[in-house]
């Protein structure tokens, strides 16, 4: 289907997109890559009066990395930040997570920021914002503010970003010295949409866990890190205290996600799917965190 | 949007460099870039599936990279290159089919090893595989397949796809071998 008749705004500057979506409000839409945005258009699932293009805006496509953060412009492209060499060595766990994001032909046009102003649950880059405790910059009619992830999401396709507001860029949080990190998630075909999905951090130091964490893709209906240190710190990657952690971690997945069914998995399924995605992914980290050292 | 008292939706004039050419037409803000080569630029060789980005076929090359053009408007490529499946060979008239050495090593890859049957789904794979060819010359069986992993097609069970993907691999070696000869 075609998307339904809207004007087309095309501002230059952070300044005049603010002053554009200010006008329009609610009747407004931002449109960045539109690989989320448009399908929902051309299926009529939404049909807002006035689009707001950001793809002229300047000064928006930069990654630039410093010792606490990598800070992704608003119009980077997913494919640019996976190619990115600077954002890989400060933050593997970037480039991990998004070749896990759709195919290449939609990674060469869809933002990592927009995705995260989508806050799809099933969208990896919101996950790997909370994992690396990031903050979202945002410009408005009233001035710039800072927004912590986990005030940020508020629920299934759901922000805290007002109709007026634009997330210029994000923060993704750089981890101690010591940590390794992995990625893994299982769909149906490779570049669909998970059925579920983990990411973790595994902090090593003089040889046992000192700290741990993970979030998920699908499993949760907005992003949320869960706190895997009680169960492994101290522990010794690798040793037979080490899986009998991983058994405590099982059962902390399991308490913490609330998977939904659908046509693609049930609850369940999604449930034990996480939990031996996670396992998984424990032992790559920390394999990562020792080779880091 | 639309005009109060005709009822006519604004026009946009926009000019896209298509297959190195400038083209221009006055559209309205929602005509998606697809649309736009195949109804008002009469390139018709970009193909139209799903129109939401899963499928492929409508896949063509913006500023040389893969792009979705149903996942984009017209009004956005203002002034950007797009490349289409047209566009691939060297042959004179972009809609008469290329033959022999006119057509780009994909599009000789897919004839030699039938990577198509209703060629439905082949443009979105020509310029998908053309591209990746560019970045990584020489692919595994394994990283084909990843290549394509984005695109559908419903005739051919993918395996002559893959095939062809190697066999183009090869072409584009042999080409350049020739030229420096
Ligand atoms: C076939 C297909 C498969 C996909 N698979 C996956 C997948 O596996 N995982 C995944 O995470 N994503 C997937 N995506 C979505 C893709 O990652 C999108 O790129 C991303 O979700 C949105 O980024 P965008 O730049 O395209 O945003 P748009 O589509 O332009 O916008 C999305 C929403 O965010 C708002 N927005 C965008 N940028 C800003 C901003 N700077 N400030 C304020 N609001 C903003 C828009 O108003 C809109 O509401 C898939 C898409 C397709 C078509
Ligand atoms: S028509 Fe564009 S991806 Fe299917
Ligand atoms: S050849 Fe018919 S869909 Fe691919």
């Amino acid at each position: 289907m075609k998307p339904a008749p809207f004007v087309h705004h095309a501002p230059v500057s952070v300044e005049e997109a603010v002053s554009v979506l200010g006008e329009v409000g609610h009747d407004g839409k931002v449109l960045a890559g539109g690989q989320s945005l448009i399908p929902i258009l051309n299926m009529r699932l939404a049909s807002p009066g006035h689009l707001v293009d950001i793809n002229r805006v300047t000064g928006l496509d930069s990654v630039e990395v410093t010792p606490e953060a990598v800070r992704v412009g608003a119009l980077v492209r997913h494919a640019g930040l996976e190619r990115s060499a600077e954002a890989y060595a400060a933050l593997p766990l970037l480039r991990q997570a998004l070749v896990n994001v759709a195919h290449p032909a939609i990674r060469n046009r869809g933002t990592t920021v927009g995705s995260i102003a989508h806050a799809d649950a099933a969208g990896e880059m919101p996950a790997i914002l909370a994992l690396t405790d990031g903050v979202v910059e945002v410009a408005g009619p009233s001035g710039s503010r800072e927004v912590a992830w986990s005030d940020f999401f508020l629920g299934a396709l759901e922000t805290s970003l007002a109709a007026e507001e634009l997330a210029v860029a994000v923060r993704f949080g750089r981890f101690p010295a010591g940590t390794g990190t992995a990625f893994t998630e299982a769909a149906r075909r490779h570049g669909d949409y998970a059925m579920a999905g983990v990411g973790v951090a595994v902090t090593v130091t003089d040889g046992v866990v000192s700290g741990a964490l993970a979030s998920f893709v699908s499993v949760t209906d907005v992003p949320s890190v869960l706190d895997l240190g009680p169960a492994l710190d101290g522990a010794e990657p690798g040793s037979g205290e080490w899986d009998a952690a991983l058994d405590t971690v099982a059962e902390a997945v399991r308490g913490h996600v609330e998977p939904e069914g659908d046509i693609h998995a049930s609850a369940d399924y999604r449930r034990m799917l996480v939990t031996e995605l996670t396992r998984r992914a424990l032992p790559r980290a920390a394999d990562r965190a020792g080779a880091d050292t | 949007m639309t005009d109060a008292t005709t009822g006519a939706e604004t026009l946009h004039d926009v000019t896209v460099t298509v297959n190195g050419v400038r083209r221009s037409a006055a559209v309205p803000a929602r005509r998606l870039l697809s649309d736009f080569l195949r109804h008002d630029l009469e390139l018709t060789g970009t193909h139209v599936g799903c129109e939401h980005g899963v499928c492929g076929a409508c896949t063509v090359l913006v500023d040389g990279a893969p792009m979705r053009s149903c996942l984009m408007f017209a009004v956005t490529a203002q002034d950007h290159e797009v490349t289409t499946v047209e566009g691939l060979c060297s042959a004179p008239d972009a809609r008469v089919a290329p033959t022999g050495e006119s057509m780009n090593p994909v599009q000789q890859a897919f004839a030699e090893c039938h990577g198509l049957q209703c060629g439905f789904c082949t443009p979105g794979f020509l310029t998908t595989v053309t591209a990746y060819l560019e970045e990584n010359p020489s692919p595994t069986s394994e990283q084909a397949r990843e290549a394509i992993s984005g695109n559908l097609c419903r005739c051919t069970g993918y395996q002559n796809i893959v095939k062809s993907v190697l066999r183009a691999a090869d072409i584009r070696t042999e080409r350049a071998a020739e030229e420096l000869s």
